[in-house]
């Protein structure tokens, strides 16, 4: 009887060996990435509108033309994903796991700038290039001095809020509107921090901030803050808002007929889900962001990502998505290893060529980004931005 | 002030929604349900569904949602609460399991929908015009959510105290073992008052979506509010949960007009504070004995 059992276990033990064998030998054409972001939680619309269709469609394409090509061999990519739910201590958890434990070859980092901020020091200990996008921050400089792997793309807060004080400038110089602003922000990290860069950049540039008001994050009751806006008779309004109030705060404009000739709200103006709830009311709103949607690189990145992940992209930050991505791939190729150490100081010293057009990291950032854009016959265009070419002119809003 | 009230009145109505479900579920059934919120969530995604997919009207689209969620909610008590229920020796046991075994229920909710919807964000647009009154323009998806809560909220208020079989209802809230006794089929009035609690929240959460932006894993914000509402208005009253969803409307919304909009929610706590300090019942709520 024991014997029997034995048997059956030398047996199954035999097949394992094979198994174990035949996996390792496989191995070495498998490049491990892990991925961290919220799949539930306040930021899961946004991770599933930015970030997971991009990191889908790059393993989709990578794989589908053989994989990575190293020195010797081609690699195909085999995705690790887990779910942050959105806080920070689950965000370090599993960066520090897929470290650790799946030991992948490289990670990409989380959705949003608090689990960015949060996750960085994990990166940084391991030796991971940490090629950051939804992280916009003024402390940019100090953060890259402090982790030499960290990369940032999308840009920094005074851009955002210098860029739109900046297109309200001209149109106020040409006479298109008076210098009364309406300015909200949705009281959490991000429209706090833009807030207060607004504030001095609006005055200094000699405009009259006539309703400054916050409200808590998650606010979608927002009849009292709009009728408070309209009130106060702005020429322009604008909004450092998250997505459920970005909607929220349109729709009530709406209604209330807030008809201001510049109308600006920040996250997920971008999104296409905006130009469908909204259609010809979008028409001439201005949001954070911007593409280009012309060049036939983007072109080919929207067709192709409608036809891999199903919907289409956001005109923001799912083209950075793509393109940090992009990034890694060609230093990845470019040093022909997955050795760390190389691969980040190919990043630093190398330019690349990417959906949003031509990257080169200066001291770790990106400084060529779209700042502002607006919908303009159902696209978003860049109406802004710190260097990249393309930018449409700046139209009144007529009304919803 | 007419305007503040309006738009407080028009915000009382969906913070009933959200909550008169919650107020059957505790208030009767005696569970403390955790996944309400995702009840809710679930009842957006079927008015967001029948509405883009067949342009079914999501005013309409309550009458499948609610009884779909009804024999849902039915299935749930049946085979994951009841057995809680058979087992707790006391009333504070029961809301101890019962609080363990929906928080549980919340992430299985939160999966599935995110498996079947995806993650990202839903809304659409549905009436979303203005309507006059008194010369100041409201939006007519509110008002319309407004008129279906009050409505829900008079039906649950006649059938409650004015029939026989909502006496029953009451009288298991009251007493379940007394009203055993007296012959009234507990176990069958439980899963009832469960269900239909379900029933009456997943409406609530289809009639909100025609203004609200939601996503999967949005439930939990419905359900922290329906939580102060129901302890607000004093458990086991479907008066005080509504009349405490509109205070909380009225309040928040006042706040916001005149003094900040940054302060609605420290407004909406403070008054949750100053119930729990001066009536800890509750608004409606019966002195425990």
């Amino acid at each position: 009887m024991s014997n029997r059992i034995s048997k059956k276990i030398m047996v199954l033990l035999a097949f394992a060996a094979v198994f174990f064998m035949a996996g390792s030998a496989l191995a070495g054409d498998v490049i491990k990435i892990g991925a961290s972001a919220a799949k539930t939680g306040p930021l899961a619309g946004g991770t599933a509108v930015t970030h997971w269709p991009n990191i889908k469609l790059w393993v989709h394409q990578v794989n589908a033309r053989g994989g990575l090509q190293l020195k010797n061999e081609k690699a195909k990519i085999e995705l690790v994903e887990y779910d942050d739910r959105t806080t920070p201590g689950e965000a370090i958890k599993n960066v520090l796991r897929m470290a650790t434990q799946d030991k992948v070859d490289f990670i990409i980092p989380p959705y949003g700038t608090g689990l960015i901020l949060a996750t960085a020091p994990i990166f940084a200990k391991y030796g991971y290039p940490n090629i950051a996008v939804t992280a916009i921050t003024d402390k940019i400089p100090e953060l890259t001095k402090r982790y030499s792997s960290m990369f940032f793309t999308l840009g920094d807060t005074t851009a955002f809020a210098g860029s739109v004080a900046e297109i309200l400038s001209k149109m106020r110089d040409d006479g298109k509107i008076g210098n009364r602003v309406a300015m909200v922000n949705v009281a959490d990290a991000f429209g706090i921090e833009l807030a207060n860069a607004g504030r001095p950049i609006f005055k200094k540039a000699g405009f009259e901030i006539v309703y400054d008001k916050s409200y808590p994050l998650g606010t979608q009751d927002l009849a009292p803050v709009v009728k408070g806006a309209k009130a106060s008779n702005p020429d322009a309004f604008v909004a450092w808002s998250y997505p459920p109030d970005t909607f929220g705060l349109a729709e009530q404009a709406k209604i209330e007929g807030l008809n201001v000739k510049a109308y600006y709200s920040a996250v997920a103006t971008a999104f296409p889900g905006f130009a469908g709830k909204f259609g010809k009311s979008a028409e001439g709103v201005l949001g954070a962001g911007g593409i280009n949607p012309d060049t036939p690189e983007m072109q080919a990145y929207i067709k192709i990502h409608k036809e891999v992940t199903g919907k289409a992209p956001d005109s923001w930050a799912s083209p950075v998505t793509y393109a940090s991505l992009q990034i890694l791939e060609q230093a990845i190729e470019g040093v022909g290893s997955k050795d760390r150490k190389a691969i980040i100081a190919y990043l630093k010293d190398n330019s690349f060529d990417t959906v949003i057009g031509p990257v080169k990291f200066k001291n770790q950032n990106n400084e060529k980004f779209w700042t502002v854009g607006q919908w303009q016959g159902g696209k978003f265009y860049g109406v802004s931005s710190t260097g990249r070419p393309g930018a449409k002119p700046v139209k009144i809003k007529t009304g919803w | 002030m007419i305007e503040v009230i309006f738009i407080g009145l028009l915000l009382g109505g969906s913070y009933a929604l959200i909550a008169m479900g919650l107020q059957l579920q505790y208030g009767v059934a005696r569970i403390m349900n955790l996944a309400n919120g995702e009840i809710l969530v679930a009842g957006s995604f079927g008015a967001f569904w029948l509405y883009t997919g067949s342009r079914l009207s999501p005013i309409l689209s309550i009458f499948l949602v609610m009884p779909l969620a009804f024999v849902f909610n039915w299935l749930i008590y049946r085979y994951l609460l009841r057995p809680l229920v058979r087992r707790a020796k006391s009333h504070g046991q029961l809301e101890v399991d019962s609080i363990l075994a929906t928080f549980g229920i919340t992430f299985i909710m939160v999966g599935l929908m995110l498996a079947i919807f995806g993650g990202e964000y839903f809304n659409y647009s549905y009436l979303a015009v203005p309507f006059n009154i008194l010369g100041k323009p409201y939006a007519l998806n509110r008002i319309m959510a407004f008129l279906m809560s009050a409505l829900l909220g008079i039906a649950l208020y006649v059938w409650i105290y004015r029939t026989r079989s909502g006496m029953t209802l009451r009288a298991v809230s009251v007493s379940s073992q007394a009203s055993e006794l007296v012959g009234i089929n507990v176990p069958l009035v439980l899963a009832l008052a469960f269900s239909l609690g379900g029933a009456v929240t997943a409406a609530g959460g289809a009639l909100l979506s025609m203004f609200l932006t939601f996503d999967a894993s949005i439930g939990v914000v419905f359900t922290m509010k329906a939580l102060i509402i129901v302890i607000m208005g004093g458990v086991g009253d479907i008066r005080g949960a509504i009349i405490a969803a509109f205070i909380l409307g009225l309040a928040e919304t006042a706040v916001a007009s005149w003094v900040d909009p940054g302060l609605t929610l420290a407004a909406a706590y403070l008054l949750f504070i100053l119930v729990l300090l001066f009536r800890p019942q509750g608004l409606f709520g019966r002195q425990s004995s």
